[in-house]
């Protein structure tokens, strides 16, 4: 079986600026995939490289064994991307738009009955027959992920699709984008909500300035770069150099360390305590995607 | 299924329904604001009609035995065919390009000719539109007579045709509305201005008409005059290679951007 998506040594120049520098990646049918990383990370880059918007200056990528490039009616066939914009056709309604998507990709009308189950999913029946200019920034974003289902592709991506939108569309959308995703659709998701990655998503990959600088099932990500979260309120001290590299945050007065493991909990005490340090609370969490996510790119 | 939907899937194959599918969109993007798009145009072209056949009608005999308000008639109507064709194709490269919506065409497995095809044929159809609204009430004022329907039709098809595909260029070449207007205002406005629609080239010095010969709309409004009344400029023959040869060299040019991906396609 092809896998979902394989990008192979992709690399983007614009100008002087090296985007993409030989992004290597394959992501399985079924799979549901975080593509994570701070702003300019080239997360949108290659996902324009994906969708035929941008060309690569080398490597090659494939949707389900058929080359973006020189197979690229095939490959577009199989994909549908929510774009991270807010765009609309002000010259049409809703239902009209998505059977105008479905009709570019060959389909007729006997694509009306996944119209409807598209619309039903993201909650936009009763706005079937609304022009996009009159609606509401929520529904627009909506009919966005609904125009890019139209045509009922079997790889899904999309890019920052919550940006802005309030917690009850973000729910209802998860529940439908779960509910393909266990039908059998492929999922590649970008988002700043690592909560939302990391409920989701079985696997990640993290982007930091065009490269791939980690890449794994969410759970190894979590074990491997932030098991445990330590907080310390210890007020208005000077932290010993010792512990400084693992450090990951501090706000008045309370201090996070990031943890591999339990015994490096001994070390950071002793540390302080021979410094004459005092913990005034102590508060110890499983780390989440954000620490991991903080411990791979944010130390910019 | 309704009745209609079994209609149109016999109707269209899966192959064709793609460029099908733009071209309908366009077409009722058009019709949507039609207004705008065509009730505007023919209004306009009466207004010159109606000025123009006032103030000279009487005054100016260009063809024996035609009136000058029936000389005036085929050149409205084909410049009006001429300038909706290219409007049509520009204004909604450039309207989806700033809107952002071009998208939607551009993630789909849609090749650079089936785009081609769908906005060309938009743009014919915009100016067909147009122009015949503009004879079916003009024929109401003045009695035309149409000597050569052939001529006439190909004159319209081929200049739709080719001001739809340079439409097609300034949508794609352009990122600003002001850019456009640029097109609009000193290309496509004075050189159907200057093509012989209010008057004959031969009425001109000898320079300047040698300067109308360089003016592709001069073709093709005197080709299209051609089949109303058996007479023009020039040999309707030659026009017709003129303009079919530079619709050619034009289509050509535009599949090569849209194949390059040029300006749509980073």
């Amino acid at each position: 079986m092809n896998p979902a998506i394989k990008i192979n040594n992709i690399h983007k120049h614009f100008g002087d600026l090296h985007a993409l520098k030989g992004i290597d990646l394959t992501i399985e049918q079924g799979e549901f995939f975080a593509l994570l990383g701070p702003n300019g990370a080239g997360k949108s880059t290659l996902i324009s490289i994906l969708a035929g918007l941008i060309k690569p200056s080398a490597g090659a990528i494939s949707v389900m064994g058929f080359d973006v490039v020189s197979q690229y009616q095939k490959a577009r066939q199989l994909l549908g991307i929510v774009p991270q914009e807010l765009v609309f056709d002000p010259f049409f309604n809703v239902r009209e738009m998505l059977r105008f998507q479905a009709g570019y990709f060959g389909h007729g009308p006997e694509n009306d009955d996944w119209v409807d189950e598209v619309l039903e999913g993201l909650g936009l029946a009763d706005k079937a027959h609304t022009n996009m200019r009159k609606l509401s920034g929520g529904m627009k974003r909506r009919a966005l992920i609904a125009q890019a289902l139209a045509h009922k592709p079997p790889v899904i991506v999309l890019d920052e699709p919550t940006a802005g939108v309030d917690v009850e569309l973000r729910q209802m959308l998860w529940e439908f984008i779960k509910k393909l995703n266990r039908d059998g659709h492929t999922i590649i998701l970008t988002t700043h909500y690592l909560e939302e990655a990391e409920a989701l998503c079985s696997r990640v990959g993290m982007m930091k300035q065009g490269e791939i600088v980690a890449l794994d099932s969410t759970a190894n990500l979590l074990n491997k770069f932030a098991g445990k979260k330590l907080r310390l309120t210890l007020g208005d001290v000077f932290l010993p150099t010792e512990i400084h590299a693992l450090l990951r945050g501090q706000e008045k007065g309370v201090f996070t360390f990031a943890l591999s493991d339990m015994a490096q909990i001994e070390l950071v005490l002793s540390v302080l305590r021979t410094a004459n340090i005092k913990v005034i609370d102590m508060q110890l969490n499983e780390a989440d995607l954000e620490d991991v996510f903080l411990s791979l790119v944010g130390q910019q | 299924m309704t009745k209609a939907s079994k209609v149109s899937l016999i109707k269209i194959s899966p192959r064709f329904r793609g460029p099908w599918t733009l071209l309908k969109k366009e077409m009722l993007r058009f019709w949507r604001v039609g207004f705008q798009t065509v009730a505007a145009p023919v209004i306009t072209a009466l207004l010159y009609l109606l000025i123009f056949s006032h103030v000279l009608a009487g005054h100016v005999q260009v063809y024996q035995d035609v009136p000058y308000t029936a000389f005036l008639i085929p050149g409205l109507i084909m410049m009006s065919v001429l300038q909706n064709a290219f409007a049509n194709s520009s204004s909604s490269l450039i309207q989806s390009k700033v809107m952002g919506n071009l998208i939607f065409v551009l993630l789909t497995p849609l090749t650079h000719f089936e785009f081609f095809f769908a906005f060309l044929c938009a743009a014919i159809i915009r100016g067909l539109v147009v122009g015949l609204c503009i004879y079916l009430v003009a024929m109401w004022v003045v009695d035309i007579h149409v000597i050569h329907p052939w001529m006439i039709i190909a004159f319209a098809l081929l200049g739709s045709a080719l001001l739809g595909t340079f439409g097609i260029i300034a949508g794609i070449w352009a990122d600003r509305f002001d850019q456009m207007a640029v097109f609009q205002n000193f290309i496509i406005m004075p050189l159907s201005f200057l093509s012989g629609v209010f008057y004959s080239i031969h009425s001109l010095p000898p320079f300047w008409q040698k300067v109308s010969q360089l003016n592709p709309f001069f073709y093709m409004i005197d080709g299209f005059r051609y089949g109303f009344f058996g007479q023009g400029d020039i040999s309707p023959l030659i026009s017709l290679c003129i303009v079919g040869t530079s619709f050619l060299v034009l289509a050509l040019v535009t599949l090569k951007m849209l194949k390059s991906g040029y300006k749509l396609r980073v």
